[in-house]
C-alpha cells in the first residue's frame, strides 16, 4: 500500500473557472496499492473536484486540447505525460491557453 | 571711433548668430512638416517590398537619439545598426501590438509591418494605447502608423488594412525577418505559426486575457512551434475573447512590452531565452512563472520530420471558429423558443404578466440592467443553487397569480448578446417538469445589446 499523497494543484488561464474560480488547491490523494499516475489523477479530479461541464476540462482520458499541463514547473511532455508517477508534494498546474490580444 | 567699430562688429556677430539659430529652427520645422505631409499609404493587399538599405555608421542625430541604449554593451553600435536593418511584421495592432510597435519604433527598428483588419473603437482605447479619440473609426493599422511616425519618423511603417488569410500570409511573412503574433483569435494563431514554419521565421507570440498573460518564442533555434505544443485546436466553446471575458489594459501592455524585448534581442543579434520556454503572468498575484517546454516534436504536423502542413489552408475551418475576436452567435433553440426584442417590447407595453430573467454575471448586471428584470446568473442556474432556485420559484408563482389563468407562465430570458440566454432556456426547460411550475421559457434574441441598438438607444452598450 502506498501512503496518501499530498499535492499542490493549480488552475490558470481561465481553467480555474471550472473550479469555483479558485486557483490554488491543496489536495490529498488516498492511499492505494499502485502508485498514482497522471491518468488516475485526472479521473480523481473529474470525480472529486469538477462541478459541471467536465468536457471543458477532460476529453477521453486526457485533458482537452488547449490545456497545458505542468509538473513541477515543466511541460508534462518532458515528464512522461499520463504515465508520470506522482510523488508526494508534487506541484501540478493546468493552464488554459490564452488567445486574446 | 575705434570703440564704435568694435561695438558694431560685436553687434553684427550677435545678429549673425541669431540668424543662424533662426535658420536652423526653420529647417527643422520644414523637415518635420515635410515628413508629416507625405501621407502614409495604407495597403489593402500585400505588395513586394524593397530590401532595407545597408548602413555602415550611425549619424550624429542617431547617436544622440539612441545614446542611452548604445551605452549598453549588450546592444552597442553593432546591435543598433542591426536593428536599423531589421524588419518586423506585427500581426494585430491591438492591446499587444500597440506597446510592441511603440517600443520597437522608439528603439530604432528599421521597418514595421502593421497589420490589422479592424477599425478603432471607443472600447479599444483602454488598452490599445497608440490609438486615440482623434483616430476613432480609422483603420487601426493607419492609426498606429501615424502614432509611430510622430514618435520616430526614421522607422519605415507599412500599414496593412487586411485580414491575414491562407492566401496572403506566406507572401507577407516571407518579406519580414521576425513575426510578432499579437492577434486575438485561434485560427490566426495557427495560420501565423504555419506561415512562419514554412518560411523559416522566428515567431514571438504573446496573448492576454482578464488578469493573465502568456509569452513564447516559437520556431526559433530548434525550439518547438505552436503546433508542437497545441497539435489540436481547442473546442471553440472553450475559447474566451476580450469582449466576453474582459481584460485589464495594462496586462496586454506588459505582455506586449515583453514581446518587444524578445524581438529586440533577436533583431540585434542577441539570443532570446524564450525559445523553449513559456512565460506566464498572473497579474492578480503579480506572479511570473517561467516554464520549460518540450523541444521541437518529431511528429509535429508543421515542423516535424514528415510534415503534413506543406501549404496554408483554411484555418477558420480547421479551428471551427472565425478569425476575429467578435462574439459567436449560437443557435441552440427552435424559432418558437425565441423572441425578438421588438416583440418583447410589445409584450411589455401590452402589460401581459411575465418574468424577465437576466442570466448575466453580477459584474455585468452592475454595468446596466432593465429595472424590472430578475437577476440569476447562468452559473447559478447550471449549479441549481438552492437560494436561486427558491427565488425563481417564488417569482414564477407570483407571476402566475397575476396571470389569473392556468396557462404556462411566460419567462423571457435575456443576457448580453443572446448566447447564454439560450443555454438558460434549455436549463429552465429541464427544471420546468420537476422543480418549478409550468413555464414557457423563451430567449430574447440578441440580448440587451439588441435592445440598446433597436429599441432603447439610451441603454448603454459594452
Amino acid at each position: 500500500m502506498a501512503a496518501p499523497i499530498t499535492l499542490h494543484l493549480e488552475f490558470g488561464g481561465g481553467a480555474e473557472l471550472l473550479f469555483d474560480g479558485v486557483k490554488d488547491h491543496q489536495v490529498t490523494l488516498p492511499s492505494q496499492s499502485q502508485p498514482w499516475d497522471m491518468k488516475q489523477l485526472l479521473v480523481w479530479i473529474r470525480a472529486n473536484m469538477l462541478k459541471e461541464r467536465p468536457e471543458l476540462f477532460v476529453q477521453g482520458d486526457t485533458v482537452r486540447p488547449g490545456i497545458l499541463v505542468l509538473i513541477n514547473d515543466a511541460d508534462w511532455e518532458l515528464m512522461g505525460e499520463l504515465t508520470y508517477e506522482i510523488q508526494d508534494q508534487d506541484s501540478v498546474v493546468f493552464i488554459s491557453t490564452l488567445h486574446g490580444g | 571711433m575705434e570703440q564704435e567699430v568694435f561695438r558694431l562688429k560685436q553687434q553684427l556677430l550677435e545678429k549673425e548668430r541669431e540668424i543662424s539659430v533662426l535658420k536652423d529652427a526653420l529647417a527643422q520645422l520644414q523637415t518635420l512638416n515635410q515628413s508629416n505631409n507625405t501621407s502614409i499609404e495604407l495597403q489593402e493587399k500585400v505588395t513586394p517590398l524593397v530590401p532595407l538599405k545597408e548602413k555602415a555608421t550611425l549619424s550624429n542625430e542617431e547617436i544622440m537619439r539612441y545614446s542611452r541604449q548604445l551605452l549598453l554593451p549588450e546592444l552597442g553600435v553593432k546591435g543598433q545598426l542591426k536593428l536599423s536593418q531589421a524588419s518586423v511584421l506585427v500581426v494585430g495592432c491591438g492591446g499587444l501590438g500597440c506597446p510592441l510597435a511603440q517600443y520597437l519604433a522608439a528603439a530604432g527598428i528599421g521597418r514595421l509591418g502593421l497589420l490589422d483588419y479592424d477599425e478603432v473603437e471607443l472600447s479599444n482605447l483602454h488598452r490599445q494605447v497608440l490609438h486615440g479619440e482623434d483616430t476613432r473609426g480609422q483603420p487601426k493599422a493607419l492609426s498606429a502608423a501615424q502614432a509611430i511616425r510622430r514618435l520616430n519618423p526614421a522607422v519605415e511603417c507599412i500599414p496593412y488594412h487586411l485580414k491575414l488569410s491562407h492566401e496572403n500570409a506566406l507572401q507577407l511573412v516571407q518579406q519580414y525577418d521576425i513575426v510578432a503574433d499579437c492577434s486575438d483569435n485561434v485560427p490566426t494563431r495557427y495560420l501565423v505559426n504555419d506561415a512562419c514554419v514554412l518560411s523559416g521565421k522566428p515567431l514571438v507570440s504573446a496573448s492576454a486575457l482578464r488578469m493573465e498573460g502568456q509569452l513564447t518564442v516559437y520556431n526559433y533555434e530548434g525550439g518547438p512551434c505552436y503546433r508542437c505544443l497545441y497539435p489540436v485546436p481547442p473546442p471553440p466553446e472553450t475559447v474566451t475573447n476580450c469582449s466576453d471575458g474582459g481584460v485589464l489594459g495594462v496586462v496586454p501592455g506588459i505582455m506586449g512590452c515583453f514581446q518587444a524585448l524578445e524581438v529586440l534581442k533577436i533583431a540585434s543579434g542577441q539570443a532570446s531565452s524564450c525559445g523553449q520556454q513559456l512565460l506566464t503572468l498572473d497579474a492578480q498575484d503579480v506572479r511570473f512563472r517561467s516554464i520549460r517546454l518540450r523541444p521541437r516534436q518529431a511528429g509535429c504536423a508543421a515542423c516535424g520530420e514528415n510534415p503534413t502542413v506543406t501549404a496554408l489552408k483554411d484555418y477558420e475551418q480547421f479551428c471551427g471558429s472565425s478569425a476575429t475576436d467578435k462574439c459567436r452567435r449560437l443557435c441552440l433553440l427552435s424559432k418558437e423558443q425565441r423572441i425578438s426584442v421588438k416583440d418583447y417590447k410589445e409584450i411589455l407595453e401590452g402589460g401581459t404578466p411575465h418574468l424577465l430573467l437576466d442570466v448575466r454575471p453580477l459584474v455585468e448586471v452592475d454595468i446596466c440592467h432593465l429595472p424590472f428584470s430578475l437577476s440569476i446568473p447562468l452559473a447559478s442556474l447550471e449549479g441549481r443553487k438552492t437560494e436561486h432556485v427558491q427565488l425563481l420559484k417564488e417569482q414564477i408563482a407570483e407571476t402566475k397569480q397575476r396571470l389569473k389563468s392556468e396557462s404556462c407562465v411566460p419567462v423571457y430570458v435575456i443576457c448580453k448578446t443572446g448566447n447564454d440566454s439560450q443555454r438558460a432556456v434549455q436549463i429552465l426547460q429541464q427544471m420546468a417538469s420537476l422543480e418549478v411550475e409550468p413555464i414557457s421559457p423563451k430567449d430574447v434574441i440578441g440580448g440587451l445589446m439588441a435592445w440598446a441598438q433597436k429599441i432603447d438607444p439610451s441603454f448603454p452598450q459594452y
